[in-house]
């Protein structure tokens, strides 16, 4: 049996909580956060031990492995406070807030042989991993642009008050949401040259960014173009898409399907014709051992638990993968503010001398 | 309960193979006529019985078959909550404590205000949840409603953490507000079943994906199979056609020759289509009974 913690009991933590309590392989010991309310909650209705220091709970409660779930801003210090205890890692993404630092627990994490790995939960999505597959295949010939979009109802109105549309917190459609379909772009094309263009604007946040679009460009002359907006009402929930372009057809998948058109001359993957293929959720998702709120959310927390009983040493969404997407994810930061217009440098420079 | 339950996933733009059908279908029934015009057919053919999501749209359905009765005069509807997304995406713009907050009832205010702050106070969830099951409940005020469901997000959310008061509070509180049967909706069956044996809930009403090729049967086909055969349950089937990975005829013959279904639930959005599936679980329940 894994002994694991939860840490921060938000709506992703809650939700991990849920699912990794029923895994057979996983004793949950305790749970952390900063709520006394919500600690008194859990405690009463699941007989969890609760603690409320990080640190007291890192050194009282024996753990052999740790969720990590607080605000995008914490999981630096926290994960590396873990890593210290010898402790095997899930942390949510986006993984940290600086690169370097990413970077840097990656190294740590390898060096001490514990499995590290963060919560992109697409990578688990059947049809991106078909994506990936067909990809993989060379079918499509050479890839000259890539779409990747992700659009959804975070932010609807101008209001709200929680962590996630606090700059300052790590929050924002940039890295709460661009980071999953930059992640795609990761998993599948590596890091881009350059990135150019990048817009990140709001539309209804008085402190971030609603929306975010940037053209990134790939060595090799492959262009990749990012949309995203996380207020767009029109979306029940969060819709993420990928579209390729290559000399021999056109792959394209979101999370219900994966569809390729192959030109004449494509050498189809097995399986696969000339002309659209279509391929469903039904038959692209493998089966879990517990469901809550999508196939993809239980898989990637069975994965970790396999990689800490088999011992792995490479496993999928590492924190050195997820660094590079923090990489990303700074350019496309750095790229927006050089594309400032001279009213929004002023205003900026405004906000920050009253902020002090 | 009747054999066939109608369903609502196609009213409100979902559909677990394709967001493009899913948008479609979002678009076709935007207008909750729409939407009353299928029940109004599904009707006509025969189906007494709506199962359906407490999305914040069906209060306009509510609200027509309240002004029609004689049009639907033997109409049930099952309600399945809460709409989970409301308070998922409120969750995510106020925190937790906060979205639960946003949805005690604007009726009533003293005595909501006095049991919901209780019982966020004394961090009750008894309280707080027979206080969500009511404001969901609002929009149903004089329809008939034999049975209420808890979806499955939150069956299973609850079966995870191991919450397993909720359950028996969700019971109680909806046979003794309501006079109706609890219902729960899982992806996990075999599991659920288990943890509602150990709470004292006998005989349940439990709904949950049963088709031939297992698409979200948690714990498995064979699990589920010897569930049916053994366990003492009121089994709804759902997503029998898997999302349309299965053909009608093909999903209902199959379903119908698992042991100890009471009901199938199905979705629609054309009077032809209710009437074949109608017709062959005419077919298939007979021949297998």
């Amino acid at each position: 049996m894994i002994r694991l913690a939860v840490m921060g009991l938000g709506k992703m933590g809650l939700s991990h909580l849920s699912m990794i309590r029923a895994h057979p392989d996983v004793h949950v010991v305790a749970v952390c956060d900063a709520s006394k309310y919500l600690l008194d909650v859990v405690e009463k209705y699941t007989g969890i031990k609760t603690f409320s220091d990080y640190g007291r709970m890192l050194k009282e409660a024996s753990l052999d492995a740790i969720i990590i779930a607080t605000p995008s801003r914490f999981h630096a210090d926290n994960v590396r406070d873990a890593l210290d205890r010898g402790l095997h890692v899930f942390c949510e993404k986006p993984f940290s807030l600086n690169f370097a630092q990413s970077e840097e627990l990656g190294l740590l994490a390898t060096k001490k042989k514990l499995i590290n790995q963060v919560g992109y939960h697409y990578r688990f999505v059947g049809a991106f991993q078909e994506f990936h597959r067909v990809l993989g295949s060379g079918a499509l010939g050479k890839i000259s642009h890539v779409r990747a979009e992700a659009y959804g109802p975070v932010v609807v109105r101008p209001k709200g008050m929680s962590w996630r549309t606090q700059k300052n917190e790590g929050g924002g459609c940039l890295y709460d949401y661009a980071a999953h379909p930059l992640d795609l772009l990761n998993w599948f094309f590596g890091l881009p040259d350059s990135v150019a263009g990048t817009v990140a604007a709001s539309i209804f946040s008085k402190d971030t960014e609603d929306e975010v679009y940037s053209t990134l460009r790939y060595p090799g002359g492959m262009s990749a173009q990012l949309s995203v907006n996380w207020s767009d009402e029109s979306n029940r929930k969060m819709s993420v898409k990928l579209t390729a372009w290559g000399t021999a057809g056109k792959l394209y998948a979101d999370r219900q399907e994966c569809q390729v058109y192959l030109r004449d001359g494509a050498k189809p993957p097995p399986g696969y014709t000339t002309g659209w293929n279509v391929r469903y959720t039904t038959e692209l998702t493998e089966p879990v051992w517990f469901y809550v709120r999508g196939e993809e959310y239980s898989a990637q927390l069975d994965y970790f638990v396999r990689c800490i009983s088999e011992g792995r040493s490479e496993n999928v969404n590492s924190f050195a993968s997820a660094a590079r997407t923090d990489r990303i994810l700074e350019m496309l930061l750095a790229d927006s503010q050089a594309n400032l217009t001279a009213s929004q440098v002023i205003e900026v420079r405004q906000k920050k001398a009253l902020s002090r | 309960m009747d054999k066939l339950l109608f369903g609502d996933n196609q009213f409100f733009g979902v559909n677990h193979m394709s967001e493009e059908k899913a948008r479609a279908q979002a678009m076709r029934f935007q207008k909750s006529s729409a939407i009353s015009q299928v029940l109004a057919a599904a009707y006509d053919e025969g189906i007494r019985t709506f199962m359906c999501t407490t999305h914040d749209r069906l209060s306009d359905i509510c609200d027509h078959i309240r002004e029609n009765p004689s049009s639907f005069p033997e109409f049930s509807f099952y309600p399945c909550m809460p709409y989970a997304h409301k308070y998922a995406n409120a969750a995510t713009e106020d925190g937790i404590v906060g979205a639960i907050r946003r949805f005690t009832p604007q009726e009533g205010m003293l005595s909501a205000a006095l049991r919901g702050g209780l019982s966020l106070a004394t961090k009750d969830i008894e309280g707080i949840t027979t206080l969500l099951i009511d404001a969901e409940m609002k929009m149903f005020q004089g329809l008939r409603c034999p049975v209420i469901f808890l979806q499955n997000v939150v069956v299973d959310f609850l079966l995870g953490l191991g919450v397993k008061d909720a359950f028996q509070i969700f019971a109680t509180h909806v046979r003794k507000k309501y006079g109706a049967e609890p219902g729960f909706i899982t992806m996990n069956m075999p599991r659920l079943l288990d943890l509602l044996d150990e709470v004292g809930i006998e005989n349940p009403i439990v709904c949950a994906n049963i088709n031939k090729i297992g698409f979200r049967m948690c714990g498995g086909v064979d699990a589920y199979e010897q569930a049916l055969r053994k366990r003492k349950f009121r089994a709804i089937a759902m997503s029998v056609f898997a999302s349309g990975a299965v053909s009608a005829e093909e999903g209902i013959e199959w379903v119908c020759a698992q042991p100890n279904i009471e009901s199938i639930v199905f979705g629609a959005s054309s009077r032809a289509n209710i009437r074949s599936t109608k017709i062959l679980v005419d077919r298939y329940w007979r021949s297998a009974a």
